[in-house]
């Protein structure tokens, strides 16, 4: 589902922040990404969304060579992947329902789907009470669970999450991981980005290691 | 499966018509809503535009006005046909007749030699001293009057080959003066338009770049979750049009404004030269080039700016 073959990622400012990376996520595989601070995993995740470029190699996302993908087909790129960030980019002016429908509107989807859809998302992140809330009157895990939501909502192969648990406890923390690993029984492919080693040791999913741009230890399956 | 030697290229999603107008419909009403909900710098903006298209369009009204006087006065365009003094009355009379049959000549009036030497001596005094003259020394006049003001050089310069004429002279060449006069001003309100015009296109590009740049965050989370370019450029591209369309009325307020102010005393300046001129006449064109005008130099500046600001956010290498 999401191959990268010896890619390389230098920023304008001449910072090289991923060299030779190589790697191959399966339809259905779930995976974190760790390493310290600056290591390059945000970097990792905003290739496969197509945020930013290779400099060097070749990323594949679902059959897809994003080098090859412009303009227009960038767009329809993202709808296949789900995105989630530490900051949980939320429009703080829309209701929670409107910020989840965002991917559905811009799909041109119609009213009543947009609703049930809506729904169904609301209601696998827990949040069913609080559509018509604003995103700032919830607390730091809703809000993530918001973005949650909306990064599903529109049913995407693929789910790439940065720092989803970044600003929050431990308790909330295990709770949105295990959000995801259900995702995954449901066969999205996930990749979770996350300094938090601890977090997911007891987890049992593949860890691949990041350390100053390079991948330095990949294992299928922690012992838990 | 992770690799495919193909890509596939998904289709846009089938929305049906009515889907698409009404997405088009919400679309342009929210715009016209984010106009009005800050009314004061809409104003501004709209202001400017509407000064900027009425400035050249109430010069170009006005000149079209003076272009309708100066038609009507080609109608009293004549030529005068001073014959040779050898000419006789007789001869005169048969000439003017023959110029009159002609279908380029609308009338003819001749003054004979008898008739321009009374006329003289009324005029002149010298009635006695003329007396002792044994010929008519002046020469018989044909006033020609033409069907159209249009080729009249041509006409005085076949009318003045004839033998029997020694001058032929086209009366008020200042109005020919006059109409060169009127075609400098049209070229320079032709170049005035488009300075103007150009300064739509920015004073909306720049209104447009400020929304944007206010409206980064949002746009951004969009085009994370897939929003294509269209879907972003679609409501910037509808507040254009709106910019456009108020500013063309502003312009139309202002230019209706200026010539119900300038009608009374242009009317008290016709009067003195016997003409029934008024301000009143708007070119139905100059109306729909401003109504039409403003809306698409709205678009068009909204257009410029939105596509560069969002190449700015394609991914990069
Ligand atoms: N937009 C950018 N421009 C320049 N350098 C960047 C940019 N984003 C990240 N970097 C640099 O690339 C390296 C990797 O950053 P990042 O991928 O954010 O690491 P991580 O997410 O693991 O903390 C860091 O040294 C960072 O300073
Ligand atoms: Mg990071």
């Amino acid at each position: 589902m999401i191959h990268f073959d010896n890619v390389a990622k230098r920023y304008p400012t001449g910072k090289e922040s991923l060299t030779g990376i190589d790697f191959n996520l399966e339809e259905g595989e779930m995976a974190f990404l760790t390493g310290h601070s600056g290591a390059g995993k945000s970097t990792l995740l905003r290739l496969i969304g197509l945020l930013e470029r290779a400099t060097r190699g070749q990323v594949w996302v679902n059959g897809r060579n994003l080098n090859r993908l412009y303009g227009r087909d960038i767009p329809y790129h993202r709808r296949e992947v789900g995105m989630i960030f530490q900051d949980h980019r939320l429009l703080h002016d829309r209701t929670v329902f409107d910020n989840i429908a965002l991917p559905l509107i811009i799909a041109g989807a119609g009213r009543k789907e947009i609703r049930r859809r809506v729904r169904a998302a609301l209601d696998k992140v827990n949040l069913l009470n609080k559509e018509k809330s604003q995103p700032i009157s919830l607390s730091g895990g809703e809000q993530q669970r918001v973005g949650i939501a909306r990064a599903l909502v529109s049913k995407p192969p693929v789910l790439l999450a940065d720092e989803p648990t970044g600003n929050l406890d431990p308790y909330l923390s295990q709770e949105i991981m295990h959000l995801f690993t259900q995702f995954n029984q449901v066969g999205v492919t996930i990749l979770i980005a996350t300094h938090d080693i601890d977090l997911i040791r007891t987890l049992g999913q593949r860890i691949i290691h990041l350390r100053e741009g390079q991948i330095q230890y990949d294992v299928k399956k922690a012992t838990p | 499966m992770s690799k495919k030697p193909s890509q596939r290229r998904q289709s846009k999603p089938d929305i049906g018509v009515l889907g698409w107008l009404a997405r088009h419909l919400q679309a342009v009403i929210s715009a016209l809503g984010r106009l009005l909900r800050n009314p004061f710098s809409t104003l501004m903006t709209t202001a400017v535009i509407g000064i900027a298209i009425a400035l050249p369009s109430g010069l170009v009204l006005f000149i079209d006005n003076v272009r309708q006087v100066s038609d009507d006065w080609q109608g009293v365009l004549n030529l005068s046909l001073f014959l040779d003094p050898v000419v006789t009355d007789q001869q005169a009379a048969q000439l003017s007749e023959r110029i009159a049959r002609h279908p380029e000549i609308a009338s003819v009036r001749l003054v004979t030699k008898q008739q321009a030497m009374q006329e003289f001596r009324q005029l002149s005094g010298f009635g006695q001293a003329l007396d002792l003259l044994e010929d008519n020394p002046l020469p018989a006049v044909i006033l020609v009057q033409p069907t159209s003001a249009h080729n009249i050089e041509q006409l005085t310069k076949r009318l003045q080959s004839r033998q029997e004429v020694e001058l032929a002279q086209i009366d008020l060449q200042w109005l020919q003066r006059f109409d060169a006069i009127t075609r400098i001003a049209e070229r320079s309100v032709f170049i005035l338009s488009g300075l103007l015009g150009i300064a739509v296109l920015l004073v909306v590009g720049n209104t447009v770049r400020l929304e944007i740049q206010n409206r980064y965050r949002e746009i951004e989370i969009i085009k994370l979750v897939g929003g294509t370019n269209a879907f972003i450029r679609r409501p910037f591209l509808y507040e254009g049009v709106w910019y456009g369309l108020f500013g063309a009325l502003i312009a139309l307020g202002l230019v209706v404004t200026a010539l119900s102010m300038l009608q009374e005393p242009v009317q008290a300046l016709a009067g003195l030269y016997q003409s029934d001129f008024s301000l009143a006449w708007v070119n139905p064109n100059i109306l729909m080039s401003i109504l039409l005008g403003g809306p698409a130099l709205g678009l068009s500046g909204a257009w410029v700016e939105v596509n560069h600001q969002l190449r700015k956010m394609d991914p990069q290498n």
